[in-house]
């Protein structure tokens, strides 16, 4: 199990994954928008998105899990 | 003069044009998002009206709604600020269709010197030098490719409608100009709705160097001298200064009497900056006219001791000019920062909720504030949350007061730039005046590195 987690601070802007989704090492999962810039958060393995632990528009902090892989 | 004046920004600027207000007794009216509900500048003014929404083109971006608080409020003028609507002509123009007295230039001139293409051939034609590169936009890569081969490389992409590092990149070669523009036009139709670009070549080792004017509409334009404001990261400025430790007494002087005719060619009226590129053999060229107020005019106030929004709220009212070009002087030296929420290292965004907050103290200290000790930075707008001012008689005293404002300035609770800040006006090449726009790559980043 794998946790992804938020590179910045910022608000979800778009998740471009579904729970039980098959995914690819540096594939984007959901996009974070924060002051005028947009930063995709790609996972670092492969695996399924097993949660993803926030909606659009949530806030999140550096460091936050944003979604779960297994 | 007038009697009630609608602020339409926020942040730190609001707060800057709600307090000469106060000081003229003009009533003020704020607008303010939903996250910004909470801020500052709400407070100050004498009224405030929600615009409802986060993200700028749904709240501060709402033309509709901002002319209908304005009728609503019974305002006789609007302040833009910088940013937002402050360079929209058309914005300019649907107020001014219902008696509203916009504070800035007219809108056909804010319109010519937005564009990019249009600014630069008026400028020439004025007689300013300007930077070698294509003459008009240019639609397609192949038509910049070929352009080219003329301005030779280095050269400097840029979006014909952008702003504030936007749809911007350097490129080297044929390749590289290729990629670049396709991603950077793509990025400025989804922005400005243009996606036309223009090319130019790439100065090296160049100093921001802008000059502030003051133009009253009556055939009166005078400058209040220069800005230098080289140090910049992702082509935003970080640290400036007034005057340039650069520049020599006879270049300051032809920058300023270029400044002067190009404002009266275009019939410029109210404050704006014209802003040039320096080599370092001090050659000067234009880059960009900013139409409006400038994030930085308080270094400017500090040294020549005139108020700037005042004269702006002046201006617009209909007063002349009360100050002779012969009668400016520079009197010392004044430093201003930005304070960033953000990560000091990789510059990225980092919003988040303010626990504390304590400010430096001192008569040669000014700040210029958008938060509060307990106010959460939103995610949906620009990362400064404050100024640091500091004015002294020379150079290396307004350093050493910068040095120990920033030494007890504190933030808590969420990342700002302030390490960074600190080990900058540390380096011996700021306090030699080394301060081209490589400054952050060429010293900063490096010591970090070592």
């Amino acid at each position: 199990m794998t946790e992804v987690k938020a590179n910045m601070a910022g608000s979800v802007w778009k998740i471009v994954v579904a729970e039980g989704e098959t995914v690819s090492s540096g594939q984007d999962l959901l996009i974070l928008e924060s002051m005028k810039m947009e930063i995709p958060i790609p996972t670092d393995d492969d695996g399924t998105v097993k949660e993803l632990k926030v909606s659009e528009g949530d806030f999140v902090n550096e460091g936050d899990v944003v979604a779960i892989l297994e | 003069m007038f009697q009630k004046v609608l602020i339409a920004n926020r942040g730190e600027i609001a707060s800057r044009i709600i307090r000469t207000c106060q000081k003229m007794n003009i009533q003020t009216v704020a607008i303010y998002s939903e996250p910004d509900a909470d801020k500052p500048f709400v407070r100050e003014a004498d009224e405030s009206y929600p615009l409802g929404g986060s993200r700028v083109n749904e709240s501060y971006l709402n033309v509709e709604k901002v002319l209908e608080i304005a009728e609503q409020a019974n305002v006789d003028a609007i302040h833009p600020g910088y940013g937002l609507l402050s360079e929209n002509g058309d914005f300019a123009n649907s107020i001014e269709a219902k008696g509203v007295t916009f504070i800035g230039p007219s809108p056909d001139v804010m319109t010519k010197m937005g564009s990019k293409v249009a600014a630069r051939k008026t400028m020439q034609e004025a007689g300013v030098p300007v930077i070698p590169g294509t003459e008009s936009a240019v639609d397609t890569p192949e038509d910049a490719i070929q352009a080219a081969k003329e301005i030779g490389y280095p050269i400097m992409l840029k979006a014909s409608a952008g702003g504030g590092g936007i749809g911007m990149q350097i490129v080297n070669n044929d390749e590289e100009l290729q990629k670049a523009f396709e991603s950077n036009s793509k990025r400025a139709t989804m922005f400005f709705g243009d996606g036309t670009m223009f090319l130019e070549k790439k100065i090296v080792e160049p100093h921001h160097v802008e000059i502030q004017i003051l133009a009253d509409g009556n055939g009166n334009t005078i400058h209040l001298f220069e800005r230098e404001c080289s140090i910049q990261r992702r082509h935003q400025k970080v640290i400036e200064e007034a005057p340039s430790p650069f520049i020599s007494e006879d270049t300051r002087k032809r920058m300023g009497d270029a400044a002067v005719k190009a404002a009266k060619t275009i019939g410029y009226k109210n404050a704006g900056t014209i802003e040039f590129l320096v080599d370092k053999d001090q050659h000067f060229y234009f880059l960009e006219m900013n139409t409006r107020l400038q994030v930085e005019h308080p270094i400017t106030e500090e040294i020549t001791g005139l108020d700037i929004v005042e004269e702006q709220l002046r201006i617009a009212a209909g007063e002349e000019l009360r100050h002779k070009q012969e009668n400016l002087m520079i009197q010392g030296h004044a430093l201003e920062v930005r304070v960033y929420a953000e990560d000091p290292k990789t510059f990225y965004p980092a919003p988040g909720q303010i626990t504390s907050l304590s400010l430096p103290e001192g008569n040669h200290v000014r700040h210029e504030l958008a938060v509060d000790g307990s106010s959460f930075v939103s995610p949906f707008y620009d990362p400064m949350i404050a100024k640091c001012i500091t004015s002294a008689s020379n150079r290396n005293e307004a350093i050493q007061l910068m040095e120990e404002a920033l030494k007890e300035y504190q933030v808590e609770g969420i990342k700002t730039n302030l390490p960074m800040l600190r080990d900058i006006l540390a380096l011996d090449a700021f306090k030699r005046g080394n301060t081209n726009t490589h400054f952050i790559e060429t010293y900063y980043l490096k010591e970090e590195a070592k």
